[in-house]
């Protein structure tokens, strides 16, 4: 199914992942790389796994069998913030925000990734010129650098997706993970919001992206890793694999029709 | 004089108590309800330390150091869970103490320590001193919030999920606040042994850890002026007073109580309500 052979080694492989809960199989087994600079879409209808797949990336759940690799490096026994610092950065779906600070402060507190890393050197930091700068520009990344000294409470949603995005960029990470983005957002920003994940990619950030909006996904990404119960179904071209009968018939049975034929 | 000697001295002693718990509770979250055991363990240091001969500045840091010591051991069994597990670790941790205490013929038992050596100060001396050792955690309080390890804490006590998702390891970081807190703690614990020259156990008890929780609570959570305010207010109250000091724990639990439901940002979010307020009435007219 692999379309093509691998001629650099991935920026993250994925080796027969298996996460069971209790006596449930979440994910069976499943494979795929994520190649350097490349924008890959993980769709799948509800259920599938996807969250629980990005979950295992990050760490909040542990797989049962398989491994994750990091530029060859094992990520399954380390915490969240530790992957965090070895080059992963994630986005989440319920965006969460810190909300007595504002949006700029907020990007600048993951761009302070040097002078955090352990208290005792936090203790003698005090200047945060430097970050709020960094933040400021990520904030004009995605678009939202005039809302830099609001505090998230008031904004709305579409704002708070894109900060959430800002702040993940802050970490200057070597993969982006998005959780999500679109959900929750009408056609035209979502049609936006998209447009600049594309831009963001083309600067040079790989990432992976988990989104139930079809069309958009089609859209933007190079490649498609497709999970049904937990397996993977299917990988490739986003024209190709949306083609395949097994991907349609997971869509028509289970999703909304008119969003498998979308392309 | 020597009454107003006292309160002064008794209320230096209980901001740096209170600023204590402020830098666990109030900047980084973390609810303590056996905040006073950490005291206890700076107090029977210093008393002991004192007895066997060391002069008296240097059973400072030695009971800095033991109370913060407990205060990690404490933290590295219970800062990896949620908060509302380590409120009962720390209750139990005070109960612990004091259940030790009273066992302990070294320590004086049930009677206690008494005749503590005098620490060479004089009165006023003792009072001048605490109370630039008040100022000083005060100033290193304000410091710590300026610093990108109160940033760090700010969002800790907010949303600690979301400080892992930005690469913060947390439960190193609670740690590092319990550190401080604790030695704090162990400061005031010292100053209050030779301040009273006669400690027991009961002094270190969990009523005095909800006293001086009520004190950052009222106070306002995490701010270091109000806290300030309510410390030197709250541990006045029982000696002008009396009613107040035969029924403490009705009394501060009943203030912790109202606070929490009525005005959970304590004082300071109170007195920025009425400021608001005052303002808009300002506008309006």
């Amino acid at each position: 199914m692999r379309t093509q052979a691998t001629s650099t080694a991935p920026l993250l492989a994925i080796e027969s992942v298996t996460v069971r809960f209790g006596g449930l199989l979440a994910i069976d087994g499943v494979s795929f790389e994520v190649r350097e600079g490349e924008l890959l879409g993980l769709i799948g209808p509800n259920g599938a796994g996807k969250t629980t797949m990005l979950r295992a990336i990050t760490g909040v759940v542990r797989p049962t069998q398989g491994q994750v690799l990091l530029q060859g490096e094992r990520l399954n026994d380390l915490a969240i913030d530790q992957r965090i610092r070895r080059g992963l950065a994630l986005s989440q779906q319920l965006v969460r925000p810190l909300r007595t600070i504002t949006l700029q402060e907020n990007v600048a507190m993951a761009a302070a990734q040097a002078k955090t890393v352990r208290p005792l050197r936090a203790l003698f930091q005090v200047s945060d010129a430097q970050e709020l700068d960094l933040a400021h520009r990520e904030l004009e990344r995605v678009g939202i650098a005039q809302l830099a000294a609001q505090k998230p409470a008031t904004q709305p949603l579409g704002v708070l997706k894109r900060l959430e995005l800002a702040r993940a960029l802050a970490l200057k990470p070597r993969l982006l993970l998005l959780d999500e983005p679109l959900a929750g957002l009408n056609s035209k920003e979502a049609h936006g919001l998209a447009d600049t994940i594309a831009e963001i990619n083309r600067q040079g950030v790989t990432i992976v992206l988990i989104e139930h909006n079809l069309g958009e996904v089609m859209r933007i990404c190079q490649r498609l890793v497709v999970l049904d119960n937990g397996r993977k179904i299917a990988e490739g071209e986003p024209q190709a694999v949306m083609a395949e009968p097994v991907v349609r018939s997971a869509y028509l049975g289970a999703d909304a029709p008119e969003e498998a034929s979308h392309a | 004089m020597d009454y107003e000697i006292t309160l002064l001295t008794t209320m230096a002693i209980s901001v740096i108590f209170a600023l204590s718990l402020n830098l666990i509770t109030g900047f980084c979250g973390q609810i303590s309800l056996g905040h006073a055991a950490f005291q206890g363990v700076g107090a029977y240091t210093a008393a002991m330390l004192g007895k066997a001969g060391w002069p008296f500045l240097a059973t400072l840091p030695a009971a800095m150091l033991l109370a913060c010591v407990l205060g990690v051991i404490v933290g590295l069994s219970s800062l990896r869970v949620r908060e509302d597990f380590l409120a009962i670790t720390t209750m139990g941790v005070v109960f612990l103490f004091v259940g030790f205490v009273r066992q302990q013929d070294w320590l004086g038992g049930e009677m206690g320590v008494s005749s503590i050596p005098d620490h060479g100060l004089g009165r006023v001396g003792f009072m001048a001193f605490a109370l630039v050792l008040g100022a000083l955690v005060a100033a290193l309080s304000i410091y710590i919030r300026c610093t990108w390890m109160g940033r760090v804490f700010n969002g800790i006590a907010e949303d600690e999920d979301t400080m892992r998702v930005l690469g913060i390891d947390v439960p190193r970081y609670k740690l590092a606040a319990f550190a401080i807190g604790t030695a704090l703690a162990g400061l005031s614990g010292a100053l209050l042994a030779y301040h009273l020259q006669f400690i027991g156990a009961e002094n270190f008890g969990f009523i005095e850890s909800i006293t001086v929780l009520s004190m950052v609570v009222f106070g306002g959570i995490g701010s270091v002026a109000w806290v300030v305010i309510a410390a030197a207010l709250l541990s006045a109250l029982p000696a002008w007073f009396q009613v107040i000091g035969d029924y403490k724990l009705l009394v501060y639990g009943g203030l912790l109580f109202l606070m929490m439901r009525f005005s959970p940002g304590g004082m300071a979010a109170l007195a920025a309500r009425l400021i608001r307020r005052g303002k808009a009435r300002e506008d309006r007219a």
